[in-house]
């Protein structure tokens, strides 16, 4: 047995990804400097733009690709001749409003995605230890590993609303007083939609969901030194308990951080569908980390059949989303009441390909791709498949978040992509940063055996 | 060549893996395994080739979608229009989120049910079909393991003995 490998126990974050993840880093941060340095300060700095696309072929191909964006600048120009020059700086503002807007919409809408990504691995993970589910312990601490992130991008995050209360942007109208004042409707909700209550909220739910997460990981390795099974029956409990408030957190979560953003429209089913969205990417990530992981030579207890299950995951969730993704168009559609459909009218008209391109990405290809249970275990299958599913619901998250903020400014360019490279790099610098300091077996779970042996 | 075969009776399915496997291992062909319940990977252990069912079941799928759009077309498009909540009642593909329910239901009602059509007529079941159990035990809590004989009839027997039967008995085939 001399040229046996030696299992490696321990993950060695290796120097050349360390280093990648800074490089990730560091060229997001210059990008999202860019975009909030060209970012126009004032109405001429967007009339110079505007003037711009109209009279350079530039802009011509632009409308081309939105029909409406188009039509919406005819009207704009028309109004220059036409209306008084009050409703012309009217729209400047509204306008200068929207580009504003931009650069910080990209930062939260890559924010909130790798967030939400985490939180799908720890109400993943959270599920495991309820059902005491024998096949996953083995992927325990990879979970754990990607959940480090979530004080980084929590506290990031939580930062970026403060400064949405502090008027740096306009993405969430109804924190504008000038706005709320002249809104029947936002007036009305501003029980619950007012800044302290907001803020409030969004701490305790962030510091409710980083509490079990520290202690969740804190008792699985004291569980590895344990001589019974104390630690575990710990997490069985408060596991249960954190998956009542997660619930519960998460859909008020959804309306306060998503839906808000267009303040007159509302969906009931609005908290299942983020949720979809973020669970799916979440287990596709803690697919793509442990076989990145089982690359490296680590995870030896890890086999295909785990691999498969995680893929099914992928499959299942993927069509879960697509129900609840149909579900909520479908009655809007039917119903077709004004105050409804404008929500879909923007997304069909205005972003027309992100919109139907996500439904590719995140159903037709996923579906089409992993119904076939060979591919289920073939490696880069998985890696392609869980690539376009997570960038199929990054697009997601944009396609919620940038038409109520940016209108037909939108653009994928420097600032979001930078945005998403930023997150990216850090998110690759804590987890596996925590993945390395930890054994990647739990040992002394009482489920490990049947991990271990979990085959299919 | 004899027509005879052995029924090795076990009464535990994990004794039943167990034995199936070191039968094969030691090259007894094995005819068939009777259970009255079914046992996970029994059927690559027997080294039976990998189930194409799911195979059908997206074909007959494909089917099933099929006959929805050409149905829901035929239906609510071309025979009888009609006009529900103002939508367009002359043109499919406007009117084709309201039909994605049905299109989905009947996708799971053709597989599903030429599935399980698919299956029994793979294993030859029909109605009133005489039941092939060699022992009326198989149906309640006993495994059989009928393996064939090659004019090895003794060390066979001795053989099975070591592997956990509770019974091991001979019988002549017709």
């Amino acid at each position: 047995m001399l040229n046996k490998l030696i299992v490696k126990d321990m993950y060695t974050f290796s120097s050349k990804l360390k280093t990648f993840s800074i490089i990730l880093m560091a060229v997001g941060l210059l990008g999202i400097g860019y975009g909030f340095l060209t970012a126009p300060k004032d109405i001429h700095e967007v009339e110079t733009i505007l003037a711009s696309e109209s009279h350079e072929g530039h802009g011509e191909v632009k409308h081309e690709t939105s029909e409406v964006a188009g039509e919406s600048h005819a009207a704009a120009e028309n109004h220059n001749e036409v209306k008084d020059a009050s409703e012309h700086n009217e729209h400047l503002t509204h306008v200068l409003h929207q580009l504003q807007n931009k650069p910080w919409a990209a930062l939260y809408v890559a924010c909130i995605f790798f967030l939400l990504v985490t939180m799908g691995v720890l109400a993943f993970y959270a599920i495991q230890q309820v059902a005491s589910a024998g096949w996953s312990p083995v992927l325990f601490r990879v979970m754990q590993g990607i959940t480090a992130y979530l004080p980084w991008g929590s506290v990031i995050f939580f930062v970026i609303l403060v400064l949405c209360g502090l008027h740096f942007n306009h993405m969430f109208i109804w924190l504008d007083p000038e706005v709320v004042a002249h809104d029947k409707l936002i007036a009305g909700k501003s029980g619950y939609l007012n800044f302290p209550f907001w803020i409030v909220r969004a701490g305790i739910f962030l510091i409710g969901w980083n509490v079990y997460r520290y202690y969740s990981a804190k008792n699985c390795l004291a569980q590895d030194e344990s001589k019974d099974d104390s630690f575990y029956k710990k997490n069985f409990n408060i596991s249960a308990m954190f998956l009542v408030f997660f619930i519960v957190s998460e859909s008020i979560m959804s309306w306060d951080w998503i839906l808000s953003i267009d303040p007159h429209w509302f969906s009931t089913l609005f908290g299942w569908y983020v949720f979809a969205s973020f669970f799916v990417s979440g287990i596709t990530t803690i697919c793509m980390v442990t076989l990145y992981l089982k690359s490296k030579g680590y995870l030896e207890h890890v086999n295909t059949s785990h691999i498969h299950d995680l893929a099914k995951f992928m499959f299942g969730f993927s069509v879960f989303w697509t129900y609840l993704w149909f579900s909520q168009f479908m009655l809007i559609w039917y119903a077709n009441i004004p105050e409804e459909i404008t929500y879909f009218i923007t997304r069909i008209q205005l972003y027309n390909l992100p919109f139907f391109g996500a439904v590719v990405m995140n159903f037709l290809f996923p579906i089409l791709i992993l119904i076939n249970t060979d591919f289920k275990r073939i490696s880069w299958v998985l890696v392609m498949a869980g690539t376009v599913i997570l960038a199929g619901h990054y697009i997601d998250f944009f396609n919620m978040i940038m038409p109520g903020t940016v209108g037909d400014r939108w653009f994928i360019g420097v600032s979001e992509i930078a945005s998403v490279l930023f997150f990216l790099g850090l998110f690759i610098y804590t987890v596996f940063t925590a993945l390395s300091k930890s054994p990647l077996l739990p040992k002394r779970n009482p489920f490990i055996e049947e991990s271990k042996h979990f085959h299919y | 060549m004899s027509n005879k075969v052995i029924y090795a009776i076990y009464n535990d399915d994990d004794i039943l893996m167990d034995a199936v496997k070191k039968t094969r291992a030691a090259h007894h062909h094995i005819e068939e395994v009777f259970s009255p319940f079914p046992v996970h990977g029994l059927d690559k252990a027997m080294g039976l080739a990998p189930t194409r069912l799911a195979i059908c079941a997206f074909l007959y799928g494909c089917v099933g979608i099929s006959v929805a759009t050409a149905m829901m077309n035929f239906i609510m498009i071309q025979d009888w229009p009609q006009d529900i909540g103002g939508k367009p009642s002359f043109s499919y593909i406007q009117n084709m989120p309201a039909f994605v329910p049905i299109m989905f239901e009947m996708t799971v009602f053709f597989a599903a049910h030429l599935m399980v059509v698919t299956f029994y007529m793979r294993s030859k079941l029909w109605p009133f079909k005489q039941a092939e159990n060699p022992d009326v035990r198989t149906t309640d809590d006993h495994f059989l393991m009928e393996v064939s004989v090659n004019n090895n009839e003794e060390e066979l027997v001795s053989f099975l003995n070591t592997t956990g039967a509770v019974e091991v008995k001979v019988i002549e085939k017709h």
